[in-house]
């Protein structure tokens, strides 16, 4: 196994994490240390250097439990940016289907040669199970309502690219809270490094004990919005829904939708995101959604040098645990 | 049959407040009663350092037979009782075909009876196929020896259906037990609604989906003076309920698990599905109130509720696994780690709750060492320490969150109707 050193800095100093499994367990240091990698991937190529070698001989296997676009693409990009091999799984037409257990299938996948797997699935916790039976390094790609790591970090670096800095910040998340997994690690990972985080949405999307960890509540975007630097938009999950938290998308879009009027009573900077896909017309208006606070574009470019920047680190955890690290 | 002496163990008989030390002799399956050193016997058993208990009565227990034998067998699972120190137990109709007739209640008594381990009860089901429906054939049941109606693990939702049941199994003196939850509020719930289930994301299950039921069945109960018994209650209100009706007269009792009394819904930060359990693993609050209704006699009785599961339907992502884990062999443990050692109950009132409480629900001649009953005794060791490893296990399933732990007490010998049935292995 090699490893360019050139990319080796001072940067990744401290990372010994052989997974990444959410934002939860990751210290203020380690979410650092990630922020800066991708900071450094994202100036190499800025300056044409968009295929690096560190990876070259590994294979990358994504294992997709559950349908994505968005991150499937990213997290392939990634992997090849870095020069590894990848192996592409996704659960339709797969041995789940004739019975075999997610275990088992990821245990074959693995015995191909795998030493990275990035993993999304419908159940929270699906990646800790893996990382208990398999020898590769885990990346969470999402596991049901519980963590999305990458995207949490993709939020956070485009709101520190914007702004120069985390704390000090009060970010909004908006919407249904009760169901995504962005929200959660975005409210760790936000929390660790000093933002202000209110959560923003219906009642019935709103988990009653979540101000135990540190958010603030409103059911009012009105209330919230010209005290908030960065709104969060989240998706309304209809397919995670069982149909009755709010009585229509029309609604929904009058009380949290963010359109022009509520963008006119922002801050002057306010910064606009969206995990997405968006509904345009629910969470967003077209005109919101294209215009000048919006970095949703940005956070889909941040999202690939994210992946690269934990899929590295991940890298260099494994070398130095197989005591070849240079 | 041969005749037992038991000597030198501390006797402790809550059905007639004994505990002495002493010898107690067994004479033709039957206690004869306390005796000097003089007695003799074909058998003797040096009791020192041990509780002579009556023996243990579970009053649910899942067999999985027939239907589901990859779980578990009417032989393997009474197997596991005797090591549990459990000499009697209600074996739930959660089998396929459902024990719903006569026959397919004799079929428990006969698997029981070639398996020879300890006593089996059959519960029968309240509703056919427990399909909440319609009314199961109740006097036929009782005719085929079923102690008590249940549809396991399904709530009786249709409170009508509730309603005749109470009062139809009035005509038999039998009791209807009955899951409280509802099911809209626990539909692909996983674990306790709470912090730790929304850190975690899984859906959790509201107290109140407990709460709500229990207030019904009181509520039926009283109208139709029948015997409600309520399952596995886990939260603090519904032992505020349970205790409000009995100063009022009204017949309900209660069971509650150890795992309950033990374990907490932090448990599932690992995602491990050994502590996906129904009703869910609560908060440190609800532990305290289910302890409080131990010690005041609101909870009347506590049970394993065993539930083995096949290795496969245990293992994989928390969202596929069953609910449920197996409890006959930890049971005597965990209640001694929850209840004996921090001093909540006395050694008198735990063995209470585990013989002279779910006999009573029940109906059994059973949970007593008097003169002239049945002699199903458990000896207990309370000091001894070990490690449950799998081999230890007599279930044919291991899905329990206490292997690999350490554990204090067991059931050293189980004795069932005067003959010596288990030893503990040295």
């Amino acid at each position: 196994m090699n490893i360019d050193h050139e990319y080796r800095t001072d940067i990744s100093r401290g990372w010994n994490r052989k997974h990444i499994l959410g934002l939860q367990d990751l210290s203020r240091d380690e979410l650092n240390i990630i922020l800066n990698q991708a900071s450094e991937f994202k100036r190499l190529a800025n300056i044409g250097e968009t295929k690096l070698t560190p990876l070259a001989g590994t294979v990358v296997a994504n294992l997709f439990f559950e349908p994505s676009t968005r991150t499937r693409i990213s997290f392939g990009l990634a992997a090849k940016r870095l020069s590894a091999d990848t192996v592409d799984f996704t659960a339709s037409g797969s041995s789940l289907s004739k019975g075999e257990s997610f275990v088992d299938t990821a245990k074959t996948i693995e015995a191909m040669g795998v030493s990275y797997v990035v993993v999304r699935h419908k159940t929270p916790g699906a990646p800790q199970l893996l990382a208990q039976h398999l020898d590769a390094n885990i990346l969470n790609a999402g596991d049901g309502t519980h963590e999305h790591p990458t995207q949490a970090l993709l939020d956070i670096f485009t709101i520190r690219e914007h702004f120069g800095k985390i704390g000090g910040l009060t970010v909004t998340l908006v919407g249904d809270i009760l169901h995504s997994r962005v929200a959660r690690s975005n409210i760790w990972g936000l929390k660790k490094l000093g933002a202000h985080v209110i959560v923003c949405g219906p009642t019935t999307l709103i988990p009653n004990d979540i101000e135990a960890l540190g958010v603030e509540v409103s059911n009012s975007l009105d209330d919230v919005i010209e005290r908030t630097d960065c709104l969060n938009l989240l998706r309304i999950q209809f397919e995670r829904q069982r149909g009755h938290y709010f009585p229509s998308i029309r609604e929904y879009a009058h009380l949290f939708g963010m359109n022009k009027q509520r963008i006119n009573r922002a801050k002057e900077d306010v910064l606009i995101l969206a995990p997405g896909p968006i509904n345009r017309g629910v969470e967003i208006t077209p005109d919101v959604a294209d215009g000048p606070h919006s970095v949703i574009l940005g956070q889909v470019s941040n999202g690939l040098i994210i992946r690269m920047a934990c899929l590295y680190l991940l890298h260099l955890q494994r070398i130095a645990s197989l005591g070849t690290a240079g | 049959m041969k005749s037992l002496l038991i000597k030198n163990g501390r006797i402790i008989d809550p059905s007639q407040g004994l505990d002495v030390q002493g010898n107690l002799l067994v004479e033709a399956g039957k206690i004869t009663g306390l005796c000097d050193d003089t007695a003799t016997a074909d058998e003797v058993i040096d009791a020192t350092g041990l509780i002579v208990s009556p023996g243990f009565i579970d009053l649910h227990v899942s067999l999985c037979e027939p239907g589901f034998e990859e779980d578990e067998t009417i032989e393997t699972g009474t197997a596991a009782a005797l090591a549990g120190g459990v000499t009697s137990l209600g074996c739930l109709p959660n089998t396929a075909p459902v024990v719903d007739d006569r026959s397919s209640a004799e079929f428990i008594l006969l698997q029981a009876a070639r398996a020879s381990n300890c006593h089996v009860f059959p519960l029968g089901a309240v509703t056919k196929n427990n399909e909440g429906k319609e009314l199961a054939e109740i006097g036929q049941l009782v005719a085929g020896q079923a102690v008590g109606f249940t549809d396991a693990d399904k709530p009786i939702e249709n409170a009508e259906i509730m309603r005749c049941a109470l009062e139809y199994t009035r005509m038999f003196d039998r009791p209807i037990l009955n899951r409280p939850q509802v099911s809209e509020l626990t539909e692909k719930g996983q674990m306790h609604e709470g912090f730790h289930s929304t850190v975690l994301g899984l859906k959790g299950i509201p107290a109140a989906a407990e709460e709500i039921m229990v207030n019904r069945d009181i509520a039926l109960a009283e109208l139709t003076r029948g015997r409600i018994h309520l399952m596995c209650v886990s939260t603090q209100n519904s032992v505020a309920q349970i205790r409000r009706a009995k100063a009022a007269g009204i017949q309900v009792t209660a069971d509650v698990t150890p795992h309950h009394l033990t374990l907490t819904d932090q448990m599932l930060e690992t995602y491990d599905p050994n502590y996906k359990v129904l009703p869910p693993l609560r908060s440190q609050e609800h532990i305290d109130a289910l302890i409080e209704g131990l010690k005041d006699g609101t909870i009347d009785v506590i049970c394993s509720d065993h539930t083995p599961h096949a290795a496969e339907k245990k293992t994989d992502e928390i969202l596929g696994a069953d609910f449920g884990i197996i409890g006959l062999e930890t049971l005597l443990p965990v209640c001694l780690q929850s209840l004996i050692t921090p001093g909540h109950l006395s050694w008198s009132e735990l063995i209470s709750k585990l013989t002279v409480g779910p006999a009573r629900i029940l109906g059994l001649a059973k949970g007593t060492l008097a003169s002239g009953a049945d002699a199903d005794i458990t000896l207990i060791n309370p000091d001894i320490r070990y490690v449950l490893e799998r081999n230890l296990i007599k279930s044919s399933s291991h899905n329990t969150p206490f292997l690999g732990k350490e554990l204090q007490g067991r059931a050293e010998v189980v004795i069932v109707s005067g003959e010596v049935r288990y030893r503990a292995d040295n």
